[in-house]
């Protein structure tokens, strides 16, 4: 265990970009067992599909035009530099950008086929199969137990509360360090152990797509990797798609990457798509310079 | 070459202490804090003087009578005289304040929080609330007059008094309060942090779930200390109570009289009390059981706000 943590935190401090160049064809490979970061066949269904979104705040133009698809089954990551709007598109992937009033979606965002912003679809009924971790963690004012049964709870579960519990904070990693305090309260518990928690609320109500928005932006190296390793456990069952500003962290976990960047014209900066590849092109081929200064660090 | 390390070294460390250091008190600042103080121990005692003298007219009182001065009701005997029908018409007053307010004061901050779009529609009523809260408590007396006793009276609740009671008392003072219950608890709802209200939408609650299973019990402490603290302002209020014909002089409600008699008879309030004892040319009832009565008043409204305080504790230590 502590070789093997030894091992990650090492390759998370390597952020010189030289490493990552010679780390090819598969650079994940080379530091950690656990390769999921590589050329991921197509037999994997498209499960949701975004078609020319654009996305504006009131008259900011903020996207512009992203397509892409994502498919069943795996780690897509959303990777770019601050304020191209990775957050913007995630969010509106489950209609949480409904909650802002300023916010609003044009294009199409297709779900097994059907549009999620087509008229008459309840963006309740949507958030219930398209699950979210937030950037920050934001566990309820609630005890451990009532965070994770709550979303269960209101849609009607009918099983075994405490094991669906125990269940998913054993998914999230979490079990083993709360078990015996299920009823104290979950601002008790370090920033790393409320994110896990947040997962386990995610994942207790059995979405079929988890959006995690920078999950580990706020975690040591440990709770990071495994926080990863739980990404790449959850992903034999569930669809994840994750933002992270760190390099090698999509190179680890995801199977596809999306890189955005922004453009300025007319004093507005507005986020675009630039190359989505599987992994290891996008970090070993990427068709575009852009994505290239950007992922060796030499962007801007 | 050590020794030249060693003398940058010195260097800094004086450079950085000179800086982050600074000799002795300021006197400016210090004026500034002994005036401050001054006021504090100036307002403390006038406050102080006020409660002493009060206190020591009303001590004899106290010493002569005992319980009997709060058990006993209204009479023209100052010997025997008591504020019980005052308390009870406060605290009848209170409970309809409560049971009108509250819902109504919290149903409207959670529509003006939650679910109102954010237009000029929406600005104009929070806009009017607002000045509404500021608008003297006689003018509630006045529109008590004008609509809610004829409507008591209209709905047959008019009794003895024509509506002049304690019901149209109540109403009048719920709508006086209103505005701030509304403002204290908007307040509190608005709070409450926007991530918390993501966390439930995120794994697909409704939005009255959201509200109702995390926004609101966020929002409770806030708004429950709010509302007891408008209590004790309609405790308190005078002024709207004799616009509407609450009795300043003496009365006897009927010993065998129903509960619908009672609450639809003549009524007074503690603050009334201490208004028409005041105004008694006896000297009795003006010189010591007046203020007697306000040393009832004042511990009903400090137990009212400790009991906020204790409220406000105890549900925002939860977690
Ligand atoms: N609620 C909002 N109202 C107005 N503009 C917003 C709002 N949220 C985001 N924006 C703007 O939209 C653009 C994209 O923001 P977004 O949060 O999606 O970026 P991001 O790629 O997630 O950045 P980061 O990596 O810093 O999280 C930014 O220019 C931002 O200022
Ligand atoms: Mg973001």
């Amino acid at each position: 265990m502590a070789d093997r943590i030894g091992t990650t935190v090492d390759s998370v401090d390597h952020t010189r970009p030289e490493t990552l160049e010679d780390a090819s064809p598969s650079l994940a490979a080379t530091r950690s067992p656990r390769v999921t970061g590589g050329t991921p066949s197509d037999e994997h269904a498209v499960i949701l599909e975004l078609s020319d979104v654009n996305a504006y705040y009131g008259d900011f133009h903020a996207v512009d035009s992203v397509s892409l698809p994502i498919r069943e089954k795996e780690v897509t990551a959303f990777i770019g530099p601050s304020g191209c709007g990775k957050s913007t598109v995630i969010r509106s992937i489950n209609r949480m950008n409904d909650l802002i009033p300023t916010a609003r979606i044009e294009g199409a965002i297709t779900y097994h086929g059907v549009d999620l912003y087509a008229p008459g679809v309840d963006p309740v009924e949507v958030r219930r199969r398209i699950g979210m971790v937030f950037q920050k963690p934001n566990p309820f004012p609630k005890s451990i137990y009532d965070n994770v049964a709550f979303g269960p709870k209101i849609s009607k579960y009918s099983g075994d509360m405490d094991e669906l519990v125990e269940r998913s904070l054993t998914r999230a990693a979490l079990w083993d360090e709360v078990k015996d305090k299920l009823s104290d309260s979950a601002y008790a518990l370090s920033g790393g152990q409320q994110q896990r928690l947040c997962i386990a609320r995610a994942i207790a109500t059995s979405p079929d797509v988890l959006l995690m928005d920078e999950p580990a932006s706020a975690l040591d190296p440990i709770a990071t990797l495994r926080i990863e390793e739980l990404m790449y456990e959850l992903k034999q069952e569930y669809t994840i798609v994750i933002v992270t500003h760190n390099m090698q962290q999509a190179a680890r976990v995801s199977d596809r990457t999306a890189f955005f960047s922004v453009d300025v014209k007319e004093g507005q900066r507005t986020g675009r798509l630039v190359e989505f590849a599987d992994t290891a092109t996008i970090f070993t081929n990427p068709q575009h310079d852009e994505t290239e200064d950007y992922i060796t660090g030499r962007f801007g | 070459m050590t020794t030249a390390a060693t003398r940058r070294e010195e260097a800094t460390r004086a450079a950085v202490e000179k800086a982050i250091t600074h000799g002795g008190p300021k006197l400016g600042s210090l004026a500034f804090r002994l005036l401050l103080l001054a006021l504090l121990v100036m307002s403390f005692v006038i406050l102080a003087a006020l409660l002493a003298d009060i206190a020591s007219s009303a001590w004899p009182t106290f010493a002569e009578r005992g319980p009997s001065f709060v058990m006993n009701g209204l009479s023209l005997n100052p010997a025997t005289a008591g504020v019980w029908t005052g308390i009870v018409g406060s605290l009848i007053i209170a409970f309809i304040v409560a049971i009108l307010a509250f819902p109504v004061g919290v149903a409207a901050a959670i529509y003006l929080e939650e679910y109102a779009p954010d237009n000029r529609r929406t600005r104009f009523v929070d806009t009017t609330v607002r000045n509404l809260a500021g608008v003297p408590s006689i003018v509630y007396g006045l529109l008590g007059l004008a609509i809610f006793v004829p409507v008591v009276r209209g709905i047959g609740l008019g009794g003895s008094t024509g509506g002049k009671n304690v019901i149209a008392a109540g109403i009048t003072m719920a709508a006086l309060v209103l505005p701030i219950v509304i403002i204290t608890s908007a307040e509190a709802i608005r709070s409450v942090p926007n991530s918390i209200r993501d966390a439930g939408y995120g794994v697909g609650a409704t939005q009255w779930e959201v509200i109702s299973s995390h926004v609101l019990p966020s929002a409770l402490p806030g708004i429950l200390t709010g509302t007891v603290l408008t209590l004790a302002r309609a405790f308190g209020e005078t002024a709207p109570l004799l616009v509407i014909g609450v009795a300043t002089g003496f009365f006897s409600p009927a010993g065998d009289a129903t509960l619908l008699d009672q609450l639809t008879g003549p009524y007074t309030a503690l603050p009334v009390v201490v208004f028409s004892w005041s105004r008694q040319t006896q000297a009795a009832f003006a010189d010591t059981l007046a203020p007697a009565a306000i040393v009832v008043l004042l511990t009903v409204l400090f137990a009212l706000n400790g009991f906020a305080i204790w409220l406000r504790n105890r549900t925002e230590g939860r977690w």
